[in-house]
């Protein structure tokens, strides 16, 4: 077995159980604990995928940003609820409607014939990356940043104290 | 080489343990927690996808950037709103806000 699938197992099976962490913890600040450690392997997987760039944005927004604000969140509306109330009574219709679709993506992966045009994958420097989101992709960059801007406006303006009830 | 399925079906994974996440939980964090986790699984797919089928175009990469982008957008709102609701409600249990339902 190669080093690298090794690795990928490893990395995979990490993110795997962060996830299964994230869904089925009874605390909320461990769950927001193992979606930071799943969201740092998924950087590892963006390595793996030569996207070195992602990884580094990956940690850096998910890890960063995301998770320190869904901790401030949870801070924030910390109720004195029975740990219970954090899962819904309709629970195994749930787990039978993901399983059902796992089967169904697993199956239709397993069964379709991929034509993998790469043979050696090759990495995508920063500067070509840069130039082609600066100009290929300017506009949509733009209403990215549009719309990051809106986000901030909004989120102000719904968190702030006071205001119309 | 690692195989394209391989990243395939472990995004797969990810997606249906995230859609768990949304279908079961009742505190509103953590369906967002959820919905992080299914983002990143679409993000998987499209980074592999680039990288095995066009990796001189790495359309795949720009696409995650984006989805990215969208997706920090959408958390910083969303705990905008939650914040709102438990000031509102002193509750962020899904279930019991229902004012907009009838």
């Amino acid at each position: 077995m190669n080093i690298t699938i090794a690795i990928f197992f490893v990395i995979g099976i990490i993110a795997l159980v962060g996830a299964l962490g994230v869904v089925a913890s009874r605390n909320v600040v461990y769950s927001a604990l193992f979606l930071l450690l799943s969201l740092i392997m998924v950087a590892g997987l963006y390595i793996l995928l030569y996207a070195d760039f992602l990884a580094i944005v990956q940690i850096l927004i998910y890890g960063g940003a995301i998770v320190i604000v869904i901790f401030f969140a949870l801070m924030l509306t910390r109720t004195r609820e029975m740990p219970l109330r954090l899962d819904n009574p309709k629970k195994p219709w749930a787990i039978v409607a993901s399983l059902a679709a796992f089967a169904l993506l697993a199956t239709t992966t397993a069964l379709t014939h991929w034509k993998i045009l790469v043979t050696t994958p090759e990495r995508v420097s920063y500067q070509v990356l840069g130039r082609t989101l600066f100009t290929q992709w300017a506009v949509p960059f733009e209403i990215a940043s549009i719309l990051l801007l809106v986000a901030l406006v909004g989120a102000i303006v719904i968190a702030r104290p006071g205001g119309r009830e | 080489m690692i195989p394209l399925e391989y990243f395939l079906i472990l995004s797969a994974a990810l997606f249906c343990i995230g859609l768990y996440g949304v279908l079961a939980r009742r505190n509103a964090v953590l369906i967002l927690m959820s919905i992080e986790l299914m983002l990143n699984a679409v993000n998987i797919n499209l980074v592999a996808f680039s990288s095995r089928l066009a990796p001189s175009e790495f359309l795949g990469q720009i696409f995650a950037i984006f989805v990215i982008t969208v997706a920090a957008a959408e958390v910083g709102l969303a705990l905008a709103i939650v914040i709102r609701l438990y000031r509102n409600r002193t509750s962020v249990n899904v279930d019991e806000i229902d004012i907009m339902k009838w």
